[in-house]
């Protein structure tokens, strides 16, 4: 039982929805790799299937280990509960088809993942949902981009790769005028750094592939819902306040006064296009979760390290870190990510393309691969990998140039890292004399 | 469904959740009162079971909170009256009446003031008297936002309670603020914590509700949390023991036990609703 106020953030990522299993004693959390759970009697199943009492199903909807999961990320991130997913991907997905139907729109940040992007931009497009992109930092240009089925914002806490920091309060409160939520991917900025919905979103989402499991060694994702978006006071949300005919009319806004959003994506997002989380992958976020604070405080001093060793570097054109009073978002850093803006961060090598490639090539330490967010520190171009299906115009849109260079900070020696850069810099210096 | 009243020229609408089901004739009536600053959610899945197993569900927002208008209730008087005028305007001659916290309050007044309407009063999560501390009551008023962050502590019990109100990986201290902070945003013109929070500490009609509920020997269920802070169970031995014909439930769980017990709370309602 916690004291007078709520738990801290060390002891909800180790207690927050996991209690000793009552009938093995087991003090971790147990993997429950069953498709289903027995039901007591059939009245018992169909109080269950009706809503009318709590528990596991089947896998595809819930799970026990996935449930303390769900629990955990939702009391770091202050929210209501949450769903997990087979990947970030999913989580970004289950939102809004919740969300919307053909004919929908969203307005979302220029400055996305590429997958995100290409969700939003080709794949949704064929389904009938429409996206328009705008510059994170104008305001004037999301206000402008609202249309009357516009039903949701979206953007990144922090922008990926150029590290905008998204203006939450701003943006969020831009679309509360509106009568939409602000949903945010906060991916790169794990809770321990920002809690976007202490600064008004609504939903956050996160690719828990990256910070929140920290190791490399899974795919899965999460969405919060804060409970703070009044769905049924907005016109624009029949789905959620209206009766629902795929669920024995149930109105859901009606049925929860704050999770009609949560109630409709389980029943009807996980049931009906099934992107589930496999119990284990849950396990294995858990295990990450455990040691997150610890490990963000590390990322971040790494971070500052290597940010003030390349700053200074006469190889290294430009480095996009909000610590770095030169980036167009270091005062918003400050604010919202007092912190640490994270430790996923690009720079430009001077140079050519070429010499970029050996700078990559000669790293030792640092990894080669796309990923973010990994214990072990990691490199990739943008341009030529993560972002690669966006025209150049797009490119340039999201601050990326043919010779950015993405660097992921991990766990190790901040020495070690410093002298595996230089020795890469030095290299690409060579391949330019 | 929303159900209009007129007192004194004056119109308003009480929101009534029925547990996804439509009214059957014929079927015995179950009212469910919430506490302060709470709706009708806080009973979603004991209202939804209840309306699925032969009841009339009639969870309702209390005057001037959540989809409900009008000034909130000031008084438990005042609220169990509201109770009544309900029940009438709808043609229910006998109910079961339901409570939680001030909820209780309200029931228990409601069931003195017409004991040979009331088949069942159930009393959960309550305390007689229920004195809320000077420090919260101010507090109510002055800093709703961290009076409620008080309150949903308190209200609290474990921090890995079983699938709740939103299903499996409802984070139940996140659930009750957010909440808690609706229903106070609901309501633009009181502040319904700490009118809420003013009945509560002002109601004095406890004994002499529960004598007469006694006296007609109306079924009386106390359904208490061992783990409650904000009502503890040694609280309400001064209704217990008024109450020799009543029986006690006690569930594993805090304040909040609708949420944190779900299935405790309902067997311990549903059980009692046959006897």
């Amino acid at each position: 039982m916690p004291g007078y106020s709520d738990p801290g953030f060390d002891t909800l990522s180790l207690h927050a929805g996991a209690a000793p299993d009552p009938t093995t004693g087991a003090r971790a959390v147990p993997i429950h790799l069953s498709t289903s759970f027995v039901f007591e009697s059939a009245e018992h199943a169909a109080s269950l299937f009706n809503l009318e009492r709590a528990g596991h199903v089947y896998s595809r909807i819930s799970n026990p280990t996935n449930a303390v999961l769900e629990q955990r990320v939702s009391a770091l991130e202050g929210g209501i509960g949450a769903l997990t997913t087979a990947s970030g991907q999913a989580a970004l997905h289950l939102a809004i088809a919740t969300l919307m139907d053909a004919g929908s729109h969203i307005v979302a940040s220029s400055a996305l993942y590429g997958g995100s992007h290409n969700l939003l931009h080709y794949t949704l497009s064929r389904f009938g949902i429409e996206t328009t992109f705008v510059h994170p930092g104008d305001v004037d240009a999301w206000r402008a981009a609202v249309r009357p089925n516009t039903k949701l914002f979206f953007g990144e806490t922090v922008g990926n790769p150029g590290m905008d920091v998204l203006d939450i309060p701003t943006i969020s409160a831009l679309a509360h005028d509106n009568d939409v939520p602000l949903m945010v991917d906060a991916t790169l900025t794990p809770p321990w750094l920002m809690k976007p919905l202490d600064h008004g979103a609504d939903l956050v989402m996160h690719s828990a592939t990256k910070f929140l499991s920290g190791h490399g060694t899974v795919i899965g994702g999460v969405l919060v819902d804060g409970g703070t978006f009044d769905w049924a006071a907005s016109p624009k949300f029949d789905n959620l306040s209206a009766a629902y005919h795929g669920f024995h009319d149930m109105v859901f806004s009606d049925e929860s006064t704050v999770g009609a959003f949560l109630l409709r994506a389980r029943r009807e997002g996980l049931r009906d296009f099934g992107a589930c989380m496999s119990p284990h992958s849950a396990w294995l976020i858990l295990q990450g979760i455990e040691t997150l604070g610890l490990r963000m405080q590390r990322h971040m001093q790494n971070t500052e390290a290597v940010v003030a060793f390349l700053a200074t570097h006469p190889m290294v054109e430009r480095v996009g870190h909000p610590i770095l009073e030169s980036h167009p978002s270091h005062a918003m850093a400050k604010k919202l990510l007092p912190r640490g803006a994270g430790s996923v961060f690009s720079f430009d090598i001077k140079g050519s393309r070429e010499q970029g490639q050996a700078f990559v090539e000669t790293l030792k330490v640092f990894s080669h691969l796309a990923n973010v967010g990994d214990c072990r520190s990691l490199v990739i171009q943008p341009a030529s990998t993560t972002h690669f299906r966006m025209d150049a115009a797009a490119l340039k849109q999201a601050g990326i140039s043919p010779g950015t260079i993405r660097l992921s900070i991990g766990l190790e020696d901040a020495d070690d890292l410093i002298d595996d850069l230089k020795r890469a810099l030095r290299a690409a210096e060579k391949v330019g004399a | 469904m929303k159900v209009t009243l007129t007192t004194n020229g004056q119109t308003q609408d009480t929101f009534i959740y029925t547990g996804g089901k439509a009214w059957v004739d014929g079927q015995p009536t179950a009212v469910m009162i919430h506490g302060v600053l709470n709706d009708h959610s806080v009973w979603i899945l004991q209202s939804r079971y209840l309306a699925h197993h032969g009841y009339n569900v009639l969870a309702l927002d209390l005057p001037g909170h959540g989809q409900s208008t009008g000034a909130p209730p000031a008084t438990v008087e005042a609220a169990a009256a509201h109770i009544w005028a309900l029940l009438d305007v709808l043609k229910i001659e006998k109910a079961a009446l339901i409570g939680h916290s001030f909820g209780a309050l309200i029931a228990l007044q409601a069931a003195a003031e017409r004991p040979a309407a009331c088949t069942h009063l159930g009393l959960v999560g309550i305390a007689y008297p229920m004195r809320v501390s000077p420090v919260l009551l101010e507090l109510s008023q002055s800093d709703p936002l961290k009076a409620i962050d008080m309150v949903n502590t308190f209200s609290h019990s474990t921090l890995a309670p079983p699938p709740s109100a939103l299903g499996p990986g409802t984070w139940l201290y996140g659930a009750s603020r957010a909440l808690m902070r609706r229903i106070l945003r609901s309501n633009r013109t009181d502040n319904v914590f700490h009118i809420g929070f003013n009945a509560c500490n002002q109601y004095a009609g406890g004994e002499a509700a529960m004598g007469v509920v006694t006296q007609h020997a109306v079924k009386t269920r106390f359904v208490l949390a061992d783990g409650d802070q904000m009502t503890p169970p040694k609280a309400t031995k001064s209704l217990t023991s008024l109450a020799p014909h009543a029986t006690t439930a006690m569930v594993h769980g805090g304040h909040q036990l609708m949420l944190e017990a779900p299935e405790e709370t309902l067997r311990a309602i549903a059980d009692f609703l046959t006897v």
